[in-house]
């Protein structure tokens, strides 16, 4: 080798990108390598499941601007299969070996397949890379005669929002009782499945969709629960994320399909428990105890995390010896059927929910979600200016609810979030969250 | 060229609208769409839409950066 190792980063997305930036920004002069899966450059994946989809973008336009030279040499279409942790080196898929000083693990997470029966067959979609979009828009130009949606979380919502726009008939089929069930609750939820409804979605909540069939290798229908079926030509899986991280958990450090365990301050954590004080994670892939939540181990699968997550963790891989802790709000948008939904703080365990500013009747409102008296997290729908002033009091652990002076608030009302119940099985505590943005 | 805005801090305060109409639009009431690969003669617009934004959430590659240290 003609240079020592220097810092390596494996993932080439938005965290994998705003980390090296950060580095070079934190005066690393050394070698730098970035290793990717996909062969393409870093890119924005949350137009990927509105504008790409509905034609409005070319998938090459998502491309990430660079915001500092980052003098990287990329590794790209290659993704990294093995980790030596006593010999400091990784391997990628095409056999080659890269040893590092330090790593970051940027690996994000992939879409989650569809589980069940019909699996192999044509005209079956996710949404999470380039290529996905790509090939789903492509098959949305055909056009389908029904487009089946399976999960209404935020991307499946969003998707079924750009077919009702390309003027598809869509089908959602999902076992909450509402769209966005986990994420708002569904009393927020309820609201959005109006605006579905209105738009012309044959929304199919509390339904389970148990096999998908084909003719000739393509998907001709699904069969429901229920006994039911529903013809369609054309399905697209939304059942959140998984991560590949069996190579990390084979090279010794403590992760699996839910994420690479971490400590406070970004460093992997090997099986023994310990940091390696060389390996750090941020974005999708990293589960690290937020002391926002009482230093609960978390993924937060949100842009935002990737983007602060990946510049604390290059922070600290700069000043071992002084590591900070990284704390963080999560916070997410989506856009879909018009309107803006934006979310801060996580609802997880909350008992309350308050309509305060605006109301659902009008489409117009921010939710606030307390537990145990305490405000945890607010969701507006096309009300993000009043958002900030919600995320401080929520950063701040005050009261519910936190603001009761503003100047056109009606009469604050608590009710109940309506969160469903944990999900059936065994395999329950295994399912990933919901996931936000591609 | 390369833009990207954080819609995590974007407002809708359309200012970006005004300064570079033909790359960034105001759908509803707050939905910001925006072209995240604008052609490099509309640098001057987008730089002016950069720096309107009143909470900052547009970034916008340098040009000495677009290319020369691409993947």
């Amino acid at each position: 080798m003609s240079e020592k190792p220097g810092i390596v980063i494996v993932g080439a997305s938005l965290a994998g990108l705003r980390g090296a930036e950060a580095l070079r920004r934190g005066g690393y002069d050394g070698p730098l390598t970035i290793v990717g899966d996909e062969p393409y450059g870093p890119y924005d994946r949350p137009p990927l499941s509105k504008h790409v989809l509905a034609g409005e973008l070319r998938p090459e336009a998502t491309t990430l601007p660079q915001l500092y030279p980052l003098r990287a040499r990329w590794r790209l279409g290659h993704p990294a299969i093995g980790l030596d942790r006593p010999g400091k080196s990784i391997r990628l898929a095409d056999g080659s070996v890269i040893p590092f000083a330090k790593l970051l693990i940027a690996t994000g997470a992939r879409a989650r397949p569809w589980p069940g029966e019909g699996a192999g067959l044509g005209g079956i979609f996710t949404i999470r890379g380039r290529d996905d979009a790509t090939a789903l828009r492509q098959a949305l130009t055909a056009p389908p005669k029904r487009v089946l949606v399976i999960g209404a979380g935020l991307i499946g919502c969003e998707a079924a929002s750009c077919c009702r726009d390309l003027g598809l008939p869509v089908t959602m089929v999902d076992p909450n009782p509402t769209p966005l069930a986990r994420v708002v609750g569904t009393l927020v939820g309820e609201t959005l499945a109006g605006c579905m409804r209105r738009a012309g979605v044959d929304y199919r909540p509390g339904a389970k969709v148990l096999s998908l069939a084909g003719e000739g290798g393509r998907v001709r229908r699904a069969h429901l629960q229920d006994g039911g079926a529903i013809e369609t030509d054309l399905v697209i899986i939304a059942l959140g994320a998984v991560r590949d991280t069996a190579w990390l958990a084979e090279g010794g450090l403590m992760a699996d399909s839910g994420g690479l365990t971490c400590d406070g301050t970004c460093r992997a954590l090997g099986r023994d428990g310990e940091p390696d004080p060389d390996i750090y994670a941020a974005g999708d892939v990293a589960r690290w105890p937020n002391p926002l939540y009482g230093w609960k181990p978390m993924t937060v699968e949100h842009w935002g995390n990737a983007v602060e997550q990946a510049a604390h963790a290059a922070g600290n891989m700069l000043r071992p010896e002084d590591p900070q802790i990284y704390t963080h709000l999560p916070a997410f948008w989506s856009s879909q059927f018009g309107i803006n939904i934006k979310a801060v703080g996580l609802t997880d365990g909350a008992d309350s929910v308050a309509i305060v500013q605006g109301s659902r009747a009008g489409l117009r409102f921010l939710a606030v979600y307390g537990r145990a008296g305490r405000s945890i997290a607010a969701v507006s729908f096309d009300q993000a200016r009043w958002l900030p002033a919600y995320a401080d009091r929520i950063l701040a652990g005050a009261a519910f609810p936190p603001i009761l002076d503003a100047i056109d608030q009606s009469r604050i009302e608590t009710m109940a979030p309506g969160f469903p119940g944990p999900r059936p099985g065994p395999a329950a505590k295994l399912q990933p969250r919901e996931s936000a943005h591609v | 060229m390369r833009v990207v805005v954080d819609l995590n801090r974007c407002q809708g305060y359309a200012q970006c609208c005004y300064a570079a109409p033909e790359a960034f639009e105001l759908r509803g009431h707050e939905i910001l769409f925006y072209d995240p690969a604008p052609p490099e003669e509309a640098r001057p617009r987008i730089e002016r839409a950069r720096l309107a934004c009143p909470v900052r959430a547009i970034s916008v590659e340098p040009a000495a950066l677009a290319g020369e240290d691409a993947p």
